[in-house]
Formats: C-alpha cells, sequence, structure tokens
C-alpha cells in the first residue's frame, strides 16, 4: 500500500499470574545470573516464577499443586 | 509421499467401507449393523477411522474424490452419532471449562498407578516403548492437523490465539521442525517405520477412538466449542507426561531424536496451555459463552477415552503381553 504510515514498534506484552509462569511475548533472551544467555524463539515464552522448572529458566508445569493419589497403585502391581 | 494401503477390516461395518474404497463401488447404508455395533470397538471405530482418513491423506488405490462421495458421507454421519451416543451418556456432565479442567492441573505425589507416562518412566521396558510409539504414531504424524480445522469457525481473540498456537505445531515456519517430523525422527530413533499409516492394522479399538475423537470435533462446526475442550485437554496433560516419557526414553537408551519430541513438547506446551485457557478459551467463552457445556464435554471425552485406552495398554503390559493387534516383533521389515 503506498504512503502507508510506518507501524510504531511494537510493544511486547508481558502477563503476570501469581501462580503460573511469566508470559512473555517472543522471542526472548534472558541472561542468567552466570552470564550465559539462552533464547527462545516462541510466540510466547512462559518463564518460570516457582523456581522449581527443571528447564529453568523456562517454565515445565513444575508449580502445579500436588496431590496425593486416591487411588495409589494398582492392586495387580508387585 | 505415498498414501498408506487400505487396512484389514474387523467386522461387517469396516469390510463394507474398506470393500467400497477398493472396488471404487458405492456402499450399503448398514443401519441396523451400525445400531448394533460396539460404538467403541474394532469394527465400528476402524470403519470410522477409514472415513475420516478420506479428509487427510486417503489410501493408495483410492480416488480423491472418495472423500466427497454422498454414500460414504451418510454413513460415517450413522456411525459418528453411534460413537457421540455413547460419550454423551458415558463422559461425566461438567458444566464449567474450568471445573473440567481443574482435575488435570494436579500433579500427583509419586507414582500413579493408572498412567501409562508413570508406568513407562518406572518401569518401561524399551518394547513396551516401542509399542507407544507406534499406537500413538496414528495421531502424531498427523499432529495438530484434525485442530486446524476449527480455525475458520472462531473469531478474534481465540482464533488469533489457536492459529499462533497451530503456528507453534507446524514447525514456525521450519518444515523440519514440525512436530510431525519430529515424531518421525523418535520414531526411526526406535527403530520403528515412519510411512503414514503403517500402524493403523496394529493399533487397537482405544487408540483409534481417540484419533476418532478429533477429527469428529474438527470436522463439525457444530462441536467447535467441544474440539476446544479437546485441544485444551491435550495441552494441559502433555508437558509433565512429555517429561516422564522422555525420561523414560532416556532410561531405555532410546537416541536424540527420540528423546527430542517429548523435550520439545515439555517446553512448548507449558506455553500452549497458558494460551489455550486463557485466550482461546476464555475469547471463545467471551464470543459465545452458550458453548461452555461444549468445552467441558470435549475435555471429558478426552479424559474418557485417554483413561480406556491406558486401562488397555497397562492390563497388557502388566501381562506382559502385547498391547497391539500385531506385536512389532512379527511386523515384517523391521
Amino acid at each position: 500500500m503506498p504512503n502507508a504510515p510506518e507501524s510504531p514498534r511494537r510493544v511486547p506484552r508481558v502477563t503476570v499470574d501469581r501462580d503460573g509462569p511469566l508470559l512473555v511475548e517472543g522471542p526472548v533472551e534472558i541472561v542468567r545470573e552466570d552470564g550465559t544467555v539462552v533464547t527462545s524463539r516462541r510466540f510466547q515464552v512462559a518463564i518460570c516464577t516457582c523456581r522449581r522448572s527443571r528447564i529453568h529458566p523456562w517454565c515445565d508445569t513444575s508449580h502445579r499443586r500436588r496431590v496425593k493419589e486416591e487411588t495409589g497403585e494398582e492392586g495387580d502391581t508387585p | 509421499m505415498t498414501a498408506p494401503a487400505l487396512p484389514t477390516p474387523r467386522g461387517e461395518l469396516s469390510d463394507a467401507v474398506v470393500f467400497a474404497l477398493h472396488c471404487g463401488a458405492s456402499v450399503p447404508s448398514l443401519a441396523q449393523q451400525t445400531r448394533e455395533a460396539d460404538p467403541y470397538g474394532d469394527d465400528l471405530q476402524l470403519a470410522l477411522y477409514v472415513l475420516y482418513e478420506l479428509h487427510y491423506h486417503g489410501f493408495a488405490g483410492v480416488a480423491d474424490e472418495r472423500e466427497w462421495d454422498t454414500g460414504l458421507l451418510a454413513l460415517r454421519r450413522a456411525l459418528e452419532l453411534r460413537f457421540t451416543e455413547a460419550l454423551r451418556t458415558d463422559v461425566p456432565p461438567r458444566r464449567g471449562a474450568e471445573e473440567a479442567l481443574e482435575p488435570l492441573l494436579l500433579e500427583p505425589v509419586g507414582h500413579d498407578g493408572s498412567s501409562v507416562s508413570h508406568f513407562l518412566q518406572r518401569d518401561g521396558e524399551r518394547w513396551q516403548l516401542e509399542e507407544y510409539a507406534a499406537l500413538r504414531s496414528l495421531y502424531h504424524l498427523k499432529e495438530a492437523d484434525p485442530h486446524a480445522w476449527v480455525i475458520p469457525r472462531l473469531r478474534g481473540r481465540a482464533k488469533a490465539a489457536m492459529v499462533a498456537i497451530e503456528y507453534d505445531e507446524f514447525g514456525a515456519g521450519r518444515p523440519d521442525e514440525i512436530h510431525a517430523r519430529l515424531y518421525a525422527d523418535l520414531m526411526r530413533d526406535l527403530g520403528l517405520r515412519t510411512d503414514y499409516g503403517r500402524y493403523l492394522d496394529a493399533s487397537p479399538a482405544e487408540a483409534l477412538a481417540t484419533v476418532n475423537l478429533m477429527s469428529l470435533l474438527g470436522l463439525h462446526r457444530a462441536l467447535r466449542g467441544a474440539l476446544v475442550g479437546h485441544f485444551a485437554a491435550v495441552e494441559v496433560t502433555s508437558s509433565p507426561g512429555s517429561r516422564r516419557l522422555a525420561a523414560a526414553l532416556r532410561r531405555a537408551g532410546a537416541g536424540p531424536a527420540a528423546q527430542r519430541f517429548y523435550d520439545e513438547h515439555v517446553e512448548a506446551d507449558a506455553v500452549h496451555e497458558q494460551v489455550v485457557r486463557r485466550e482461546v478459551i476464555g475469547g471463545l467463552l467471551a464470543d459465545e459463552p452458550d458453548l461452555e457445556p461444549d468445552i467441558a464435554f470435549g475435555v471429558g471425552a478426552t479424559v474418557f477415552l485417554e483413561d480406556r485406552l491406558g486401562a488397555r495398554l497397562l492390563g497388557a503390559w502388566r501381562r506382559g503381553e502385547s498391547a497391539l493387534r500385531i506385536p512389532l516383533t512379527v511386523e515384517p521389515g523391521r
């Protein structure tokens, strides 16, 4: 389209949830405490805030509430 | 890519469908057989699976136009109604979408004896992982395809978010990162054949039903709410399940591609879960609040059919038996 005004630079949005990860519009680079940089190119990036993730700094759903199984083991398992 | 061969029939219904496709003939109406068939059984589920496959890649030697053969469509409709009525009866009713999803957002402490991924992580042997990978290939080699059908039925927030997730599933513009392609790499690592539809004959009815549910919900605009609920259930359960399956594959000495598929899903689906709950479900409910019971039904039907598949797999494996209809050890070409 001729003479279209340049679109203003899009501001990346961050969504905060007390019980879940920080959601950041990607791509994102994270500089960790030891200076190493990790990159995620997803359209949205879920950043761990509970510090339980095994793939930190990314969320792996480890923040989820844990419950005791009512059924437990199946009877036929040795 | 060559289309797969037609499968071996498992009863009257699937025999009539396969015969009609093989010979280029019309299919009889089969009203009585449909009424009397087990809605979750091998015969009905295979007949439905074959009819749905005409909307994906079809079969070798079957004309593409058979997708819109009115006789086949009428039979498909009758089989779908039988399947859907059974699900409406058997799936515990939930009014709210969040209420339906909430149990899936809780992680059990310790070992869950009814979970396939818990079993495979702790006790899974290599042959069991291979069987699991073979029967899951029915879905994962067309991963995210049935869900793409819902896109034109959504608007605004729900549509934008659904498309963003699907873009991720389809490799974000990179063909070598399409999730279906990553799955083929996993299968190759495990020594399985990667041709599309290869393990259809080996897959039990319980596995066919999980894929038929996606095709059913994807193809029907009237079931768009249920498709979204189904998709949410898959995304919510995928991340922790994938972590256990990646650990199982590591323990069984599978190659890096096998582990990569599930490692990717741990990270990707932790994101997708957030987006599908907030934006796809949230957006659809804002747009069409009356769909809430359908969203809950989609979640419930997914859990119900996955539980049936899990019971079949764990039952066979705990007896030391193959969970497949044709054990991989007797598969030719391995």
